[in-house]
């Protein structure tokens, strides 16, 4: 077959889906919803699922990933209540919020009567037809549709998925939790549609696990949009702890407001295959945004995080930061896409991508791409690949540490400055542990919930 | 304690240590002293293990253990320390993390269980007390920032902790103001006892005002060239090494 064939295959098998649940998906959901599917219809249909010849995806090929049979469920699919049961937190004295997902439908929230005044944390399908107004406002206007296959997959079979809406002046300390679990005992392809809305001067930090608990294979397509307004701080981190069979493509597209400031962090433990879409594009003056990745691949996984700043006005700062440690022969990739507008005077961007392969078969693509349309602008990018020290190795060793000790400790010592960069002191230390974990070998897949002690092990986690 | 006997080593085929034959005994203090190149530091990296350096022949045992046959850690935990010329910066590994680390290790090898981070802390206070090292140092991570001084400082930190029988100065003093040349010197001299032994590699006499040796020794092309007692180092600060050069060609 060739790759032409499996294009129209798969595309033609994708848009059969749709059509057999395109009545139920569009049951009770709201206008805006219904009528960007009609857009994202033909959108996808020329699009189709991105493969190594669209430039974005280049050192992803996602068709193969996306053949077999899937089951597409349009509505909630599992026993909520037992899997989230199992996810219960232990961890008496905690304050923050637990949002439950299950293969992208909403479950649930924990402490719901202890939240701000205005602030709603409620299912994507429920806010979007209780809240019209806002959805109308927000929905589809971060995320390209028309540019990206995958997106227009997303808006196409969008049901449900999170929504979260800090209203103005709103601060919540505690960061929110959102657990994310994909579960089934036949293979699925899930689709997820999130919606977060920070008003004016409003903040809020999120952590988002993700999870498998069964052994099938998983397709999830998650799309998250983030509106920013003005003054407000957001913090988005996302941890990714799943099996191999599992592909997530997780697209975060943010937008912001002046003087709005933005983090995004997201750290891929374990997964088969992850692909990271971040987009942020800046609207106005005074922004800040920074994002973070670090990526930890062993065997045949493989991580491609693809980011996209958008510096549209002047006056605005944004640093990435990637590092990535690559075992066995697992594969990465970086793109860092910086777009200075012509107005956008007064820029300073900055970009780093640093790798460190463990074995000669270990891969790392790394590709920063720079527009500059501006003249009076900082930018700067610099992208490493190596090998672990010698010299500090042998220092360590000196020292009486075994091989192994000091592998894992120079590992630690590489990676560390992404997790350095988390804005949340107990999120910041759970995540040093399950990093170092990571890198002994000890990491369980049911370990990631991040703030709790996880009883998902006895879940019939693989 | 320690005896060595015929070494020979190479790097990329290049021959640096031909012969040498060295004994120490407990209680010890033995300068190594010689002219740039003459294979004073590979000496030490090879008793240390470095692998970047191939014994071709000889051997070299330590309390009775053949020392040429372990590993770089295991060395360690039979007691040996070197303190390194150039101490490695390893930005994200936090001292405390290291050393706790390393000193486990140690009792792990000896069978003792590890200890508890309270008995650990007090260490650390004690022997930072001991070698007048700044506390803010062991907070940092592994060297990351250190001046030149505070990095030997902190090797001889290092050393106070672990404790070794046979403990290898590599030029330690080089890069030192008097100050800090001062502070390492004392430490090394309250941590002798008459059960341990230090070796002090270094170019000038200056570091033996303060660590007084009991054994010079000059070492030129990769032989021990000239051995005797303290006033040898004297006798070079004074005269150089060209006689000593000369001597040895003719």
């Amino acid at each position: 077959m060739n790759v032409t064939e499996i294009l129209s295959g798969l595309t033609e098998a994708l848009v059969n889906t749709y059509q057999q649940h395109a009545a139920t998906l569009a049951e009770n959901h709201a206008a805006v919803v219904n009528r960007l599917r009609e857009s994202a219809l033909p959108a996808f249909v020329k699009m189709g699922i991105p493969n190594n010849k669209v430039e974005n995806y280049k050192y992803t090929n996602l068709q193969p990933l996306f053949a077999g049979n899937f089951e597409f469920f349009p509505h909630a699919d599992t026993d909520m209540h037992i899997t989230t049961e199992a996810f219960r937190c232990d961890v008496p004295d905690l304050q923050s919020h637990l949002i439950f997902l299950v293969n992208g439908a909403f479950a649930g929230v924990s402490n719901k009567n202890n939240l701000p005044k205005g602030v709603e944390i409620s299912s994507f399908k429920e806010f979007a037809t209780h809240r019209a107004q806002i959805v109308e406002q927000y929905y589809g206007q971060a995320a390209p549709l028309h540019h990206d296959g995958i997106v227009a997959l997303n808006t196409l079979l969008a049901s449900d998925g999170y929504a979260i809406y800090i209203p103005k002046g709103v601060v919540i300390e505690e960061p929110l939790q959102i657990v994310n679990i994909l579960t089934g005992d036949t293979d699925r392809l899930v689709i997820q549609r999130n919606l977060i809305v920070v008003e004016e001067d409003a903040q809020v930090r999120i952590m988002v696990c993700d999870h498998t608990l069964s052994a099938s294979r998983f397709v999830a397509n998650t799309v998250t949009e983030v509106f920013v307004d003005q003054r407000a701080i957001f913090d988005l981190y996302n941890l990714q702890n799943q099996h191999n069979l599992t592909t997530q493509i997780a697209g975060t597209y943010i937008r912001q407001k002046a003087n709005s400031n933005v983090m995004s962090n997201n750290i891929t433990l374990h997964t088969g295959v992850a692909r990271n879409n971040i987009h942020v594009h800046m609207d106005d003056e005074h922004c800040e945004s920074h994002v973070y990745g670090l990526y930890l691949n062993d065997k045949s996984q493989h991580v491609d995080n693809y980011v996209f700043m958008d510096h549209a006005k002047p006056n605005c700062f944004s640093s990435e930061l990637f590092k990535g440690v690559i075992d066995d022969y697992a594969s990465a990739a970086f793109t860092g896409r910086i777009l200075v507008q012509r107005d956008a005077q007064k820029t300073n961007a900055y970009q780093s991508c640093n790798n460190l392969l463990l074995t000669s078969d270990a891969k790392v693509n790394t590709k920063p791409q720079l527009e500059i349309y501006a003249d009076d602008v900082k930018c700067s990018h610099g992208a490493t690949v190596g090998q672990i020290d010698e010299n500090a190795m042998f220092y360590l060793r000196s020292r009486g540490l075994s091989p192994e000790e000091a592998r894992i400790l120079l590992m630690y010592a590489f990676a560390y400055e992404v997790v350095e960069k988390i804005r949340v002191e107990p999120l910041k230390e759970q995540i040093r542990t399950l990093v170092e974990k990571r890198f002994r070998g000890e990491l369980d897949k049911c370990d990631a919930c991040v703030l709790c002690d996880s009883k998902a092990r006895t879940a019939g986690c693989m | 304690m320690l005896k060595i006997r015929n070494l020979h080593a190479k790097i990329d085929d290049k021959e640096i240590l031909r012969g040498i034959n060295l004994d120490i005994k407990p209680g010890e203090v033995h300068a190594i002293m010689g002219p740039n190149g003459s294979g004073k530091s590979t000496l030490s990296a090879v008793l240390a293990g470095n692998e970047a350096f191939e014994v071709t022949e000889g051997e070299v045992t330590f309390n009775g253990k053949n020392l040429l046959d372990m590993a770089p850690e295991d060395r360690s935990r039979e007691g040996l320390f070197l303190s390194f010329q150039y101490p490695v910066e390893i930005p994200g590994v936090s001292m405390v993390n290291f050393m706790r680390t390393a000193l486990n290790e140690h009792r792990k090898y000896r069978g003792e269980a590890p200890m508890s981070a309270s008995d650990f802390l007090k260490l650390m206070r004690d022997k930072k007390n001991l070698v007048e090292i700044d506390s803010n140092l062991t907070n940092r991570a592994v060297n990351e920032g250190f001046s030149g001084g505070e990095k030997k400082k902190n090797e001889i930190f290092q050393m106070a902790m672990l404790q070794p029988k046979l403990a290898i100065l590599d030029e330690t003093d080089s890069g030192l103001d008097i100050d800090a040349l001062r502070i390492v010197a004392n430490g090394v001299t309250k941590l002798k006892s008459p059960e341990n032994a230090t070796i002090v590699i270094t170019h000038y006499q200056r570091l033996l005002d303060y660590i007084v040796p009991d054994h010079v020794h000059v070492l030129y092309k990769g032989r021990i060239v000239k051995s005797a007692g303290k006033e040898l180092a004297l006798e070079l600060e004074e005269k150089g090494y060209d006689w000593i050069k000369k001597e040895f060609e003719d």
